[in-house]
């Protein structure tokens, strides 16, 4: 079975850093892992995207159309990516930038004040790892406990930067109930 | 040491490494430009170099006057640099250095696009530099592959005496896949004392080496060029790289693929034969020597119809294809080389379209 993850927003939002940090996770997990970064001509603060794909074989073409999930950070990667996503895939939407919804009936839309929750904890910078954390916890893609722990190692070199991010880990798995 | 994940563009400049090579001149240019990033961090840790150019034309002369002098060196670049660098290969070639280049190739002709592309295929398989040389091409289809790539290419490279050129593309420069890396490091081969001009203090003779390409007399050029066939033709017999895929059933279509592109044709021919249609895959790993006899072979067989090189560029492996398969089968391409990798589903409509 293979599954495929999009992870869209502004550059500078972390999204490069959340689809890396699911792929390692996979990996951790034992399963075939690609990531594929967006790396086309844009100017600062354009969209950034990555697409995650998870497979239990070999993956074939790491280029996907039709991605299972999407995690949208702001509204243009919203409007570009949601009518490309499978039936029954999931959908974060982060609601703190994001004021329209998917304009879809067959998909399991999760709305996540990221940028919100990311504040109130210290940092904005935190809001990418607060929707990941949600998006692990609705759509169980892996494991949530290796998830945790590749979170930590991902800021094993700023140390003082652990606890805000596990704490936004926490926050989105507790917005996505 | 356990699985990675890595970026293909560091994965190859961490290969280099761990084969022993640890000299790397370059010059900047997308989309390869993070194995320059890497290594400039990395060489200055494990005593190696790192030089950054002036310019590609620069860096091709540098990379020969080291292999020339008998060190392992290599560089990486794209399309336009490689052409820069192409009259050093020619030189390389003719001189008989081991060079290892890896060229990540961009959409072209001119500055053309940053974007996945194969359309550097003739530039490495038939020359690209002046006069009668080979390069022996790879082309990895996955991080783990281009790992593997490089560090068969420096044996190689010196084996043959003659550069190698690994072929990747933007994709798997960019992608992160997971990697494993051999744990021991090659050591220095001790070869070069016969021909490298490394100084007379290791050797046994006082025979002094010389490097070079100039041969004024006929007579001498000729006999030359007949040295460097035997090598290209030894190349053909020993050197012939493939995988097949799903080449065990009553295949319609042979698709020949390399590459990026091949990953698509994987799961092209994994969905058609859900569908209860069976095709089949060479995929060529060398480039040169080219898969001719194995390509030719599956052509062959009864249920085969047709022969499809699916490549991104307008159409040049298909020459190769054609070549192999002799006439036995038609022979088509399908092909995009704006840097828009085609998907399973055009390539499937495709090939449903000649049935």
């Amino acid at each position: 079975m293979q599954r495929e993850v999009m992870f869209a927003g502004f550059g500078g939002q972390g999204i490069l850093l959340i689809g890396n940090i699911l792929a390692h996770t996979a990996m951790e997990e034992g399963y075939e892992v690609a990531w594929v970064p967006s790396y086309g001509p844009e100017m600062r603060g354009g969209t950034a995207y990555c697409l995650v794909v998870i497979s239990d074989r070999p993956i074939g073409s790491p280029i996907i159309r039709n991605p299972m999930h999407l995690v949208a950070m702001n509204h243009p990667s919203l409007e570009k990516f949601a009518p490309m996503v499978k039936p029954n895939g999931v959908v974060v939407i982060n609601s703190s930038l994001i004021h329209i919804g998917s304009n879809r009936d067959d998909v399991d839309e999760l709305l996540v004040p990221a940028n919100d929750i990311a504040n109130d904890l210290g940092s904005i910078k935190v809001a990418n790892i607060v929707a990941l954390g949600a998006f692990v916890a609705r759509s169980k893609i892996v494991d949530f406990e290796v998830l945790r722990k590749c979170v930590q190692e991902k800021f094993s070199s700023k140390e003082k930067l652990i606890p805000i991010n596990m704490a936004a880990v926490e926050e989105g798995k507790k917005a996505a109930r | 040491m356990g699985k990675i994940l890595m970026k293909g563009n560091e994965a190859i400049g961490e290969a280099a490494i761990r084969a022993g090579c640890l000299n790397y001149f370059a010059y900047p240019i997308t989309p390869q430009s993070e194995v320059a990033e890497y290594l400039s961090r990395r060489m200055p840790e494990v005593g190696g170099v790192f030089l950054q150019g002036e310019s590609e034309i620069a860096v091709g002369n540098m990379l020969f006057g080291a292999a020339g002098c008998g060190a392992r060196v290599f560089t990486t670049s794209s399309s336009p640099g490689i052409s820069l660098m192409s009259e050093a290969i020619s030189y390389i070639s003719s001189a008989q250095c081991p060079v290892v280049f890896v060229n990540i190739v961009r959409g072209g002709p001119g500055l053309g696009g940053i974007l996945p592309s194969q359309a550097d295929y003739f530039q490495a398989t038939k020359g690209g530099g002046h006069g009668d040389y080979r390069l022996l091409v790879m082309a990895p289809a996955s991080v783990q592959e281009a790992v593997e790539m490089v560090m068969t290419a420096f044996p190689l490279a010196e084996k043959y005496r003659n550069p190698v050129m690994i072929l990747g593309d933007g994709l798997i420069g960019q992608m992160m896949e997971p990697v494993e890396f051999p744990e021991h490091l090659r050591t220095e081969p001790s070869n070069k004392d016969d021909w490298a001009t490394n100084g007379m203090d290791t050797r046994k003779s006082n025979k002094p080496n010389l490097v070079k390409s100039l041969f004024l007399s006929a007579e001498l050029l000729e006999e030359h060029n007949v040295i460097l066939k035997a090598k290209y033709d030894r190349m053909k017999q020993e050197e012939v790289r493939y995988e097949p895929y799903n080449i065990d059933t009553d295949y319609q279509a042979l698709i020949v693929s390399f590459g990026t592109m091949s990953r698509v044709c994987r799961t092209v021919i994994d969905d058609l034969k859900a569908e209860g249609f069976e095709t089949a895959m060479i995929r060529p790993q060398t480039l040169f020597p080219f898969p001719e006899e194995p390509i030719k072979q599956a052509a062959l067989k009864e249920s085969c119809k047709i022969v499809l090189s699916i490549e991104l560029n307008m159409g040049q492996m298909v020459e190769d294809v054609e070549r192999s398969v002799q006439g036995t089968r038609p022979v088509h391409w399908y092909g995009k080389a704006g840097g828009d990798v085609p998907t399973p589903e055009e390539v499937i409509d495709v090939i449903k379209s000649f049935f």
